[in-house]
């Protein structure tokens, strides 16, 4: 089966100014994929690009199997852009429906329902978009973005507008997508966020991807920390496998150990790492 | 496409531009039928010397009429504008275009689907400001002008194809500059139909040629002048003659050769649209 999303060698330029560079990408099926960079790395270009919103200058970007921006491919996502907007006028239930003849999609009221009782926007059915606070627009766009099943959603920065209970909200949403086996490309700042979800993540910097793979992966040993009776002690260069033996020795040597900690590089670590200290 | 259709029209209608129209209209015409009602009680009372062989009634309602169709032309293109200047540009940088533009449906059909919804409403509201203006002026001053309907289809064409210019700048143009844009072309094309009347009046060739080079460049003024036209189509003598004198009954350019080449215009302006929103980065 083809890959939700494929990027080869995708490259954009916007007159002397590289967006993307050779950028390589794939999101598998049911595969949550977090892409992360400083402002101005290329994230929302390439989304974009997946979307057909953007052209891209040289490369190929798939969707489900079909050229990005081809009516299958568009009929294959859901999106959700970083800036967007409702119209004003419009309900939550309006703005639904349009998206579902838009999507073609014949899952009429019920779908609509189950899809704002999923954002908890159930009660603002009949509420205009201009009556919402910003996170309700927020949470509306992810409902509009599943309008019609499709098969990888596409979100840039989802969570930005909402506070800590509503990126919760959004973060077990994901999960649940995610178990129905449909993918995700997220691209978000929110690096514990990404962190906690994503089963891929990829570091995007000067329109290059500059480190990929599994949180696991990219979160490199840093050496074991042991408390003792003499306080506590940090053995840089040792890994998990040498734990039983740094307590033997500890031990045979008379001293009391408290406690064994495995040091991990964090994500945040990983990407300031990566990045250089870039913030745009 | 109909989903998008009934999606601007809602917009349309919805919208506060067209409660602020409306809310114009309506007062247009309450003034123009005090207007009607001082002109025609005037109008009765005037001597024209028996050798003088001009109907001042016919005269003073078909002037006045070709002013309503003016005024109708004017309102009916400020909400042709108004509901188009940003319907690219403007809806992308407010982030209202992309939501849509991801859906299966093409691009071609979002933009033809605005610019239908655009002219359905703009058309309709021209020609019922059109029928009644001209009701008023048949009920006040019991003329009526020698066609009644085709000059009101005639001039809601008019205001359609400012709203495909419209929607064409939309796509190069921010809202602000498109929409300055569009109203610097429609009086650039309104000043050289008054040039050409002038033009006619003095037997001026060379401005008469020049304003007809205007009217084909800007058919909608093209449009406007046969619509005035041929609300006195039949009228002859020396009140003809005066009436084509204009400003509001000077009407030198019409027939089926304007209106075909408006047609086309609006072909390749819609031709012209699709493409470039079709290459435009969201």
């Amino acid at each position: 089966m083809a890959a939700a999303l494929s990027v080869r060698s995708l490259s954009k330029r916007y007159g002397r100014v590289v967006a993307l560079s050779a950028v390589d990408l794939d999101v598998e099926e049911g595969q949550l994929v977090g892409l992360l960079g400083p402002n101005g790395a290329g994230k929302s270009t390439l989304v974009k690009i997946a979307c057909g919103l953007v052209r891209a200058s040289a490369g190929e970007v798939q969707v489900c199997g079909a050229r990005a921006g081809s009516p299958a491919a568009r009929a294959s996502l859901g999106y959700l852009a970083e800036l967007f907007r409702f119209p004003g006028w419009a309900t939550a239930d309006e703005v639904l429906e349009l998206h579902q003849r838009l999507a073609d999609s014949d899952g009429g009221v019920a779908e609509r329902t189950r899809l704002l009782d999923l954002v908890a926007l159930a009660d603002a059915r009949k509420r205009r978009v201009e009556e919402m606070s910003k996170g309700m627009q927020q949470r509306l766009g992810i409902a509009q973005a599943l309008v019609g099943r499709p098969r990888i959603l596409l979100l840039d920065e989802p969570t930005s507008a909402l506070d800590p209970v509503g990126r919760r909200t959004v973060r077990e949403l994901l999960e649940e997508i995610r178990g129905r086996g449909v993918s995700v490309l997220l691209n978000s700042h929110l690096l514990s966020e990404v962190e906690l979800v994503c089963d891929r993540v990829a570091i995007l910097l000067g329109g290059r991807i500059v480190a990929a793979g599994t949180p696991g992966e990219l979160a490199e040993a840093r050496g074991v920390e042991i408390e003792t009776d003499e306080g506590v002690r940090v053995f840089d260069v040792a890994r998990r496998e040498d734990v039983p033996g740094l307590v033997a020795e500890l031990v045979a040597a008379g001293r009391s150990v408290y406690g064994v900690r495995v040091l991990r590089s964090t994500l945040e670590e990983v990407y300031l790492e990566a990045v250089g200290g870039t913030t745009s | 496409m109909s989903v998008v259709v009934g999606y601007a029209l809602r917009e349309a209608l919805r919208r506060r531009v067209f409660l602020v129209v409306l809310l114009l209209t309506v007062c247009f015409l309450g003034l123009y039928g005090l207007a009607n009602y001082y002109i025609f009680r005037d109008v009765a009372s005037i001597q024209v010397p028996e050798d003088v062989p001009v109907d001042s009634r016919t005269f003073a309602a078909a002037f006045v009429d070709g002013m309503a169709m003016f005024a109708t032309l004017f309102l009916g293109v400020v909400l042709a504008v108004f509901l188009t200047l940003g319907a690219v540009g403007g809806d992308a940088e407010r982030g209202l275009l992309q939501p849509l533009v991801v859906r299966p449906l093409g691009r071609g059909s979002l933009i033809v689907g605005r610019f239908l919804a655009a002219a359905t409403v703009c058309a309709g509201y021209v020609l019922a400001v059109y029928l009644a203006a001209m009701t008023i002026t048949g009920l006040v001053g019991h003329w009526w002008p020698d066609r009644i309907a085709w000059p009101g289809v005639t001039l809601a064409c008019a205001v359609a194809l400012v709203a495909g210019l419209s929607l064409l700048g939309s796509v190069f143009l921010s809202s602000t500059a498109n929409g300055i844009a569009v109203f610097m072309i429609f009086g650039a094309g309104l000043v050289a139909g008054l040039l050409g009347t002038i033009g006619h009046a003095l037997g001026s060739a060379t401005i008469s040629h020049a304003a007809r080079i205007a009217a084909w460049a800007l058919p909608f003024e093209a449009l406007y002048q046969d619509a005035l036209r041929q609300i006195t189509s039949r009228t002859s003598g020396l009140t003809g003659f005066l009436l084509r004198l204009g400003p509001f009954g000077g009407g030198y350019t019409g027939g089926w050769g304007v209106r075909l080449w408006a047609a086309a215009y609006l072909v390749l302006l819609g031709g012209a649209t699709i493409a470039a929103f079709s290459r435009k980065d969201l």
